[in-house]
């Protein structure tokens, strides 16, 4: 059995509109240090596989029919083997 | 083939919520609509009786709502789901000239199943395009003004003069069409070039006016488009929820009959298609 954490960020240059909102309401608390706000998703799997490499093409397979927008996204995958 | 004998899919899953407004539109105008839910379509989890073939229908519609919660994306479940069977069977729906519309989610949905954009190809493997959260973060839902661009390839909009302007109410928080970043520019110029563009939002002068007129942030305005072959057809606003000229807020003013809601047209247009065509 694999843990696969499968990391989901914006690419360089798509509008945040959620990071934005978030980072106006931390400067309004109060929270001035803030800088810059990037939301990212994380996908936590469990999978059977016979090897990580097997689980790694059969989740960058997942990455790009469901589980991003290639259009938008990138994505970082994270295999433990359990 | 007469009016009567067209028969309309409304797809629905768990979270469509536009079906009806859907569904009576073509029932109003005299075609034969059904609900259909996608499980039927599959074939599973249902009744003999139950079952349907995409080819019993001349036209699909795929209404709006938060099918599946939203989750993952906008339409990303639904077109997932329809993906996992139909991929071949709507390919060859769409290759035969039988329409399909999609509205607010169901654009969404189109999107991610790659039957839009459609520019080289009529179904992309992957997603071509993406429906993005609007620029204001939020939910943004109130009538919106839409000018009519089409010259004529999109067969939902054939009864609308190029260059008139509807009321078609929008209510999306995800609805910002996005092209792959280092493409866009070329690809928004080839959707114009293409005659892919249908509707742009403006304001009540007629002019391309970004925010509040565009609830999105859409480059170049687009409120939707259409395929290369002219007979998918997406758009974020609800052209359902104008269908009599009592949903219009300045109803009792216009003193305009009431068969004449801005949305109307889009109905009638695909179904004059179908019974020419067919």
């Amino acid at each position: 059995m694999y843990e696969v954490k499968v990391k989901i960020g914006l690419k360089k240059g798509i509008s945040d509109p959620e990071g934005k909102n978030t980072l106006k309401a931390l400067h309004l608390l109060g929270f001035k240090n803030v800088k810059e706000v990037k939301t990212i998703r994380t996908i936590d799997l469990m999978i059977d596989g016979r090897n990580k490499g097997e689980v790694q093409k059969s989740v960058e397979q997942m990455c790009q029919r469901l589980l991003t927008n290639p259009v938008i996204h990138n994505y970082e995958i994270k295999i433990k083997e359990k | 083939m007469k009016l009567e004998d067209v028969k309309v899919a409304v797809l629905r899953i768990e979270g469509t919520n536009c079906e009806q407004e859907s569904y009576d539109a073509f029932k109003r105008l005299g075609a034969y609509p059904e609900f259909v839910h996608l499980k039927q379509l599959l074939g599973i989890d249902c009744n003999k009786d139950e079952k349907r073939d995409v080819f019993g229908f001349q036209c699909l519609m795929i209404p709006g709502g938060f099918s599946a919660g939203d989750y993952i994306r906008g339409g990303a479940i639904f077109a997932a789901r329809i993906k996992s069977k139909l991929q071949k069977s709507l390919e060859s729906f769409v290759k035969q000239e039988y329409p399909i519309l999609g509205v607010c989610n169901g654009f969404q949905v189109l999107i991610e199943l790659g039957l839009l954009p459609g520019i080289d190809t009529v179904m992309s493997d992957v997603p071509q395009a993406c429906l993005n959260i609007n620029d204001s973060d939020r939910f943004e839902c109130r009538p919106t003004l839409l000018k009519h661009e089409n010259n004529g390839k999109c067969i939902f909009t054939s009864k609308i003069p190029n260059g008139d302007v509807r009321l078609i109410p929008s209510a999306h928080a995800e609805g910002k069409l996005l092209f792959p970043l280092e493409r866009q520019e070329k690809i928004l110029d080839e959707l114009e070039k293409n005659d892919q563009v249908v509707f742009r939002y403006v304001d009540p002068d007629g002019n391309y006016a970004g925010y509040p007129w565009n609830p999105n942030g859409s480059p170049g305005n687009i409120a939707g488009i259409c395929n290369d072959l002219g007979n998918v057809f997406g758009l974020m606003p609800h052209p359902e929820r104008t269908f009599y000229r009592h949903q219009h807020p300045d109803w009792t003013q216009s003193g305009l009959d009431d068969n004449v809601g801005d949305g109307r047209e889009v109905f009638e247009s695909v179904l004059d298609y179908i019974c020419k065509r067919f």
